[in-house]
């Protein structure tokens, strides 16, 4: 799961401070494992080295000096290709999608798209793998009918996660 | 009484069971509420003769009043004469009545004695004359209509009947003197021929209705075993689904027995506008007798709680679905053979029986019962087999073999009906033909050259003359013969008392009649001639013994055979020339003494008949009408009879249209059920339909599919009803020593299962049609 | 056919039953020889959208084209001619005539379409041999298994070499390894005869089987191929 991205897609509400940015995060997406604010701060850097965040201003209100990062053109930019670049089809990719789904929804963007596109991806897997099975002997196919249910189970949540979509938006952006 | 409470679950079902158990009880209430309409009527039928016969005993003529010495004059006493006649095919019944004092009887039903010139009507005749259908009788009977007659007075509310006043009747006119109304009720000794006939119909009408009230119990039973698998899922065990089965249709056929007693009820009321027969019946006839009543209350559930159990021993409810045994049980051949074989060998054994031999009735109804329940037990095997021997052709016809072979007891069960109700008509419409055909040959008369005889008691001088004169003036009679006969015996009395008193023909007419009789030459009032027939010496030597030139004659037939008759006698003249008969204008040939008026006066005549015989042009419209109205005002109490094989055939006819309309009311009764099965059926499948429409299935392949599901067992059932009819037919018709006539009187019925064929498909087309619609794809 | 070589196109169809929108705005192609999966919730449209893709019932608005034929504006008969000729169907059950034999059930298309029995019935043998069931040709559907029965189906939905087969969930009742084996033989016979294929699924792994898959959501179709 890219962090970076996320934040990114934090960012395009409004310019934040890096705390706020951890407590945005841990609220919508780190439900198991808060973030280490080092690593806000680490990923922050990255992404202004790459020029995807900019510093908005410095503020110093008695306490610590802190800075409020706002997303650029390059940025928005970098969370749309993140956004529709469906992942590769692999077991236990949900909190990836989930992210994806709810920043799409956070940031106006089509998460229905994005669950078609991801539905796409996996049965694409699933017809080469149907294919493999087809031509292969019966350890083949015993291998491909593991992956196939795996994938299968994906996108059975992704039928679910589109069936849901309303609802989900009610609560992570009302 | 855990079986109670299973019933009452089911009747809770039944009644509850939302709108399809509603839809389902409803069919099958109204199907059994047909049948036991028709069960109520034929079990009021002894209740309606007998009001009928005591009816028509009550305005019978008294015994004693029939005896001559008990009939005095009196205040009370009426003059009559039987006036009935005939219109356009119906018989209106009547007298002429002249009272001889001032408190006559009157008969039951009319509550005044009509005047001179008035006469009393019963309704339906009332209603005829007043209507343009009554024109011409209202001619015949031009008198001013004073009362009616009261139901007391009439057989059937559809009769005909009228009673007129007059002051001119006597009893030298034929009038008779009746002194009272009213006889004891005999026991009627039917003729075993009539109990056969009687037992025959009953079956041929009645079983019918049986095979309907149990295929309607069946109505919905697919959907009723779906809903019993689900109540296995929750644990109800076997014998409980069908006890709550059972329930169910003890329920259907109790709200069935309702409709039928409501239907009974409302129909009765309009059954004096039904004739049957030329008959019709009182509401108040309509009466079921008690015993077969209750027998109907009780027979109906029971058979239907039987039905069901019976129908539910060859499926098996299990929890997931039903379970047919498709193929289980084999039918067998033998037992079902045994049946008709039985009956044939019963009538076998019996023999033949002359028509008034004294004959035991039972042996051959219930050899004719059991064939025709044998042919009905005959059926399913036989469609079986016929069935499954079918292979190939198109593919409607394949659809519809194959739908049979898998399932054709439903179907076999509808036509065992057709079956019973078609060979029980065919074998008894042959044997009516038979004993028809039997009465025309014997009159040997032949219709082309009299249609008409008249009689008339009125003997005066010139009541032959007027008589020719009045019917030639009628519109459509080509020629007339008008004379006064009577007969001329020898007198005194033959030595050997076993010999003939000869005897012959004594006419009285004009010399222009009687040259129309013989060849006579010239003629003048007073002449009287012998007429000796051509080329026939033994005749002619007969005549000659009673018609002795110069000798007398004894001119009161009676005189002979009645003690205390008087003699009359009257000298044949000497100079009476014998002549040679010729054949009179309607081509007979008449012999005897011939005598002018001035030669004998007809007045003083005994017991002579004004005589007419009439040929009519029957292409002219209601030319007989015209004959009758013309004798009417002749003499009202002229009797008026048509040759007597064309009334037997009309006779005749209406008994057969009688068993054909029967028949097709069976028929069509049997078609209603095909058809609710088929309608069914055709619902159960409204998804394959779809599949097949999806398929680009035509709808005429499945119309015609449809047809042919109806038409095999109903062509089998009809062969196998017309077979098994003309063999009931010819032998019974053997047994009682008659010949069959006539081969192709199944033809008509043949027909009429044709039609019910195209009938039940045309009627299952629109919802075929309707299901036939891609909507039963939608299914998610 | 279509500049893309497409066999079948549909465009913008409307359907409503009664007051349910079950079709709004669909769009649909496939090619020759094509496997296509229409997949998507129940109650999506995506068997409204089979129905008028193959002519069973008729869109309220939007046209669809076969072989270069406007198949919205055809009568009923001329629809049912085509459907006799060109296409063959596969549905979840219920489909086959309970009656007729396994054997005469694979060989009703070819009656329909007027061909003798006996010439029906062989080829109906040929292709229950290639499904495998060829042992059952003699038996009634009621006395064999459901996916004996399925097979039975397919080879009537091939039995008269149409140009599209119309699948809707033809998997749906019987369990995975009879369903893949069924959806095996289905795609396999349907690709060596050129015969495009029209499925109709909510399962992933059926879907697999295809070359190319469309969502249907609240009656929208999403042919990402299909370009308007």
């Amino acid at each position: 799961m890219s962090i970076g991205h996320t934040l990114l897609g934090l960012l395009e509400s409004g310019p934040r401070h890096g705390y706020d940015l951890k407590r945005a995060f841990d609220e919508k997406f780190g439900h198991d494992r808060p973030l280490h604010y080092g690593q806000v701060y680490a990923t922050m850097s990255r992404l202004l080295k790459n020029g995807l965040v900019e510093v908005d201003g410095v503020e110093s209100d008695g306490g610590p000096e802190r800075k409020r990062y706002a997303i650029t053109d390059a940025g928005i930019t970098d969370v749309s290709a993140w956004l529709e670049q469906p992942e590769k089809p692999e077991p236990y990719l949900q909190s990836t999608l989930y992210t994806k789904v709810v920043l799409a929804l956070l940031t106006g963007r089509s998460a229905a798209d994005l669950l078609d596109n991801q539905r796409s991806e996996h049965l694409r897997l699933m017809r080469t793998l149907t294919d493999r099975k087809r031509k292969g002997d019966l350890a083949d196919q015993l291998i491909c009918d593991h992956a196939l249910f795996h994938l299968e189970a994906d996108l059975r949540w992704l039928e679910m996660t589109a069936a849901r979509l309303d609802q989900l938006a009610e609560v992570v952006a009302p | 009484m855990t079986w109670l409470r299973d019933l009452g679950l089911g009747i809770r079902f039944a009644a509850a069971g939302g709108r399809e158990g509603w839809a389902r009880t409803a069919l099958t209430a109204v199907g059994v509420g047909l049948g036991v309409a028709l069960l109520l009527v034929a079990s009021s039928v002894p209740h309606l003769l007998d009001e009928r016969s005591a009816r028509g005993d009550a305005r019978y003529e008294a015994t004693d009043s029939l005896e001559a010495e008990s009939a005095k004059k009196s205040d009370t006493s009426v003059l009559r004469i039987d006036a009935e006649t005939e219109y356009r095919g119906h018989t209106v019944g009547g007298y002429v009545m002249r009272a001889e004092g001032e408190h006559p009887l009157t008969p039951p039903g009319v509550a005044e004695f009509p005047g001179p010139g008035e006469m009393v009507v019963s309704p339906a005749l009332q209603d005829l004359l007043a209507s343009s259908e009554g024109k011409l009788l209202k001619e015949r009977l031009p008198y001013r209509i004073t009362g009616t007659i009261a139901d007391a007075g009439l057989l059937s509310p559809g009769e005909l009947y009228f009673y007129v006043g007059s002051d001119t009747l006597t009893q030298a006119a034929g009038g008779h003197r009746l002194t009272g109304y009213g006889i004891d009720p005999e026991p009627e000794q039917i003729s075993p021929v009539l109990v056969v006939l009687i037992i025959i119909i009953c079956v041929v009408l009645l079983v019918p209705v049986a095979i309907f009230i149990a295929t309607a119990v069946r109505f919905g039973g697919e959907r009723r075993d779906r809903r019993l698998a689900a109540l296995r899922l929750v644990g109800t065990d076997i014998r409980q689904t069908r006890r709550i089965a059972a329930g169910e249709a003890l329920f259907g056929s109790v709200v069935g027995l309702l409709v039928g007693g409501a239907l009974f009820l409302v129909g009765r009321r309009f059954v004096g506008a039904v004739e049957l027969w030329n008959h019709s019946a009182f509401p108040a006839d309509l009466t079921p007798a008690p015993w077969l009543a209750v027998l109907v209350v009780v027979a109906v559930p029971l058979s239907a709680v039987l039905v069901t159990l019976a129908a539910m021993r060859s499926v098996v409810v299990e929890p997931l679905g039903v379970v047919r045994h498709a193929g289980g049980r084999k039918r067998r051949l033998w037992w079902r053979l045994l049946v008709p074989v039985a009956g044939l060998a019963v009538l076998g054994s019996t023999g033949q029986v002359g028509e008034f031999d004294p004959v035991n009735p039972y042996p051959i109804a219930g050899g004719a019962v059991l064939v025709l329940f044998g042919l009905a037990l005959l059926l399913p095997w036989l469609v079986e087999a016929a069935v499954k021997r079918l292979r190939g052709g198109p593919l409607p016809w394949q659809l519809a073999v194959r739908r049979l072979q898998l399932n054709s007891g439903a179907a076999s069960r509808a036509v065992s009906g057709i079956t019973v109700a078609v060979a029980g008509a065919v074998a008894l419409q042959m044997l009516f033909a038979a004993i028809g055909d039997e009465f025309d040959e014997s009159t040997g008369q032949d219709p082309s050259r009299a249609q008409f005889h008249t009689y008339s008691q009125v003997v005066d001088g010139d009541a032959a003359a007027r008589t020719i004169e009045a019917f030639r003036a009628t519109e459509g009679v080509q020629a007339v013969i008008g004379t006064v006969e009577t007969y001329a015996l020898k007198p005194g009395r033959p030595k050997d008392p076993d010999d003939m008193q000869p005897v012959t023909s004594l006419t009285i007419g004009d010399c222009a009649t009687l040259k129309e009789l013989a060849d006579i030459g010239s003629c003048r009032d007073g002449d009287v001639f012998v007429a000796h027939p051509r080329n026939d010496k033994e005749q002619a030597d007969w005549v000659d013994e009673t018609a002795r030139k110069g000798k007398e004659v004894e001119l009161n037939s009676e005189y002979a055979d009645v003690p205390g008759a008087k003699s009359q006698l009257w000298t044949l003249p000497a100079d009476a020339r014998t002549v040679l008969a010729d054949r009179d204008p309607l081509g007979t040939e008449r012999w005897g003494i011939l005598a002018t008026v001035g030669a004998l006066d007809p007045r003083t005549l005994p017991s002579a008949q004004t005589v007419a015989q009439i040929r009519i042009d029957e292409s002219v419209p209601d030319a007989a009408e015209h004959v009758r109205n013309t004798a009417a005002r002749i003499d009202p109490g002229m009797e008026v009879s048509t040759v007597i094989s064309f009334t037997r055939d009309r006779q005749y006819a209406s008994v057969q249209t009688g068993l054909r309309l029967g028949a097709a009311a069976t028929l069509a009764l049997i078609a209603l059920s095909m058809l609710v099965s088929q309608l069914e059926q055709l619902r159960e499948r409204k998804r394959l339909l779809s599949v097949l429409v999806a398929f680009g299935t035509r709808r005429v392949t499945l119309g015609w599919s449809v047809l042919w599901q109806t038409a095999v067992p109903v062509v089998v059932g009809l062969l196998v009803a017309i077979a098994g009819g003309i063999g009931l037919g010819v032998v019974l018709t053997w047994m009682l020593d008659k010949s069959v006539t006539e081969w192709w009187l199944f033809l008509p019925l043949a027909g009429v299962g044709g039609g019910l064929i195209v009938a039940v498909t045309l009627l299952s087309l629109p919802l075929l049609w309707r299901l036939m619609r891609p909507d039963g794809l939608r299914t998610e | 056919m279509t500049p893309d070589g497409s066999l079948l196109v549909a465009q913008d169809l409307h359907k409503t039953y009664g007051s349910t929108p079950a079709l709004d705005g669909a769009s649909f192609s496939v090619h020759p020889g094509e496997v296509v999966a229409v997949m998507g919730p129940s109650g999506s449209g995506k068997s409204t959208l089979l129905h008028c893709l193959a002519g069973i019932v008729t869109p309220d608005a939007g046209t669809i084209t076969y072989a270069g034929r406007e198949i919205s504006s055809m009568s009923d008969a001329q629809r049912s001619a085509l459907r006799r000729s060109d296409f063959g169907f596969v549905f979840q059950f219920g489909q086959l005539v309970p009656e007729l034999t396994c054997l005469e059930n694979t060989a009703l298309p070819l009656r329909l379409n007027g061909v003798r029995r006996k010439a029906a019935e062989r080829t109906a043998r040929e292709w229950l041999e290639r499904l495998e069931v060829d042992d059952i040709a003699a038996q009634r559907p009621g006395e064999v298994s459901g996916g004996q029965g399925q097979r039975v189906a397919v080879a009537r939905a091939l039995v008269a070499s149409p140009k599209v087969v119309f699948a809707d969930e033809p998997t749906g009742a019987l369990d995975s390894l009879n369903g893949e084996r069924v959806m095996e033989l289905l795609t396999e016979s349907a690709r060596s005869a050129n015969t495009a294929v029209v499925l109709v699924t909510h399962e992933a792994r059926v879907a697999a089987y295809s070359d190319r898959d469309i969502v249907v959501r609240d009656g929208r179709a999403r042919d990402l191929e299909y370009v308007v």
